[in-house]
C-alpha cells in the first residue's frame, strides 16, 4: 500500500515537473532556469504545508506519502539545479550561478516555513 | 559579467530537461507529447521508488544529520553530470533517453522539497546547527558532485574520442 501510494504521486508529480518547466522557458526568453525555480519553491510550499498539517495532526501519514513523498519529491529536483547551475558557472554567467544557488536555496527555505505556518495557522 | 550568457553555449541546452530555444528540442514532442510524458512518469517511478526505498533502509531519526537524503541528491547530482555529459558532447541518443533519465529517474530519485522541508524541521526542532550545517553541506557537496562527474567524464571520454 505504501509502495503504491509514492508511485502514484510520482506517477504524476514527474511529467508535472517537465510541463511546468516547458511553460515557464516558453513565456521567458532567458538563461536563468525560472522554471526549476519555480517547481522547487512550489514543491517546497506543499511539503511544508503538508508537515505542519501532519504536527497538527490534521492529515494521516498515507496522505503525506502520496503528496509528500511521492509527488513533491518527483515534482522537485535537486539534479537538473545543479546542472542547470553548472551550465551558467561554465558558460560564463558565474553571478548568475551563484545567485541560482543561494536564492533557490533561500527560497526553497522560505517556502517550507511560510507553508508550515500557514497550516499551523488553520489548525491550531 | 555578460549581458547575456547564452551565445557561449551555442546550441547546448542550459536546461537538461528541454530547452525551447533550440529547434531539435522543440521537436523532442513531436509529433505527439504522450511518450516523452510516459516515459518521464516511468522513470519518475523508478527514481523515487529508489529514494522510499533508501529512506527505508537508512532511515533519519528525529533531529538527526539527514544523510541519507544528502546521499540521495549527491549521488544524484553526479550521475545527472555523467549523463548530460554523455549525451550532449559523447553520443546522439535516443530522443526519449534524457526525458527517462535526466527528467524521469534522477529527477524523481533526487529531492528538493524533503531537502528544504528537513532543514527547517531541524530548525524548528531546536537543532538549528545541525539544519544550516546539513543545509550548506548538502549544496557544496550537490555542486562539487556535478562539477566533479562532469569534469571526470569529459577528459575521460570527449578528450579521448578527440585525440584518436
Amino acid at each position: 500500500m505504501n509502495w503504491l501510494l509514492v508511485i502514484a504521486g510520482a506517477v504524476v508529480g514527474a511529467p508535472l515537473r517537465y510541463l511546468t518547466d516547458r511553460a515557464v522557458q516558453s513565456r521567458h526568453d532567458t538563461a536563468f532556469p525560472w522554471g526549476t525555480f519555480l517547481v522547487n519553491v512550489s514543491g517546497c510550499t506543499l511539503l511544508g504545508f503538508l508537515s505542519g498539517a501532519t504536527t497538527a495532526g490534521a492529515i494521516s501519514s498515507h496522505l503525506v506519502l502520496l503528496l509528500g513523498t511521492g509527488l513533491c519529491g518527483a515534482f522537485t529536483t535537486y539534479s537538473t539545479f545543479s546542472y542547470e547551475t553548472l551550465r551558467l558557472a561554465e558558460s560564463g554567467a558565474r553571478l548568475q550561478a551563484a545567485v541560482n544557488a543561494v536564492g533557490i536555496v533561500a527560497a526553497g527555505l522560505g517556502a517550507a516555513f511560510t507553508g508550515a505556518a500557514v497550516a499551523q495557522a488553520l489548525w491550531q | 559579467m555578460p549581458s547575456d550568457p547564452r551565445p557561449p553555449l551555442a546550441g547546448e541546452p542550459v536546461d537538461p530537461d528541454v530547452d525551447l530555444r533550440v529547434p531539435e528540442q522543440r521537436a523532442e514532442t513531436s509529433p505527439s507529447p504522450a511518450p516523452v510524458l510516459a516515459v518521464i512518469a516511468v522513470g519518475g517511478v523508478i527514481g523515487s521508488c529508489a529514494r522510499y526505498g533508501a529512506g527505508l533502509l537508512w532511515p533519519t531519526a528525529a533531529g538527526a544529520f539527514p544523510w541519507t537524503t544528502l546521499g540521495i541528491n549527491v549521488v544524484g547530482c553526479s550521475v545527472i553530470g555523467v549523463l548530460m555529459v554523455v549525451i550532449t558532447e559523447v553520443v546522439t541518443p535516443h530522443r526519449l533517453v534524457r526525458p527517462f533519465f535526466g527528467t524521469g529517474v534522477l529527477g524523481g530519485f533526487t529531492t528538493f522539497s524533503t531537502y528544504a522541508n528537513d532543514v527547517r524541521g531541524l530548525i524548528d526542532g531546536g537543532n538549528p546547527r545541525t539544519g544550516l550545517a546539513y543545509m550548506a553541506l548538502t549544496l557544496l557537496a550537490a555542486l562539487a558532485g556535478v562539477w566533479l562527474a562532469a569534469t571526470a567524464t569529459r577528459r575521460l571520454l570527449v578528450h579521448h574520442r578527440e585525440a584518436r
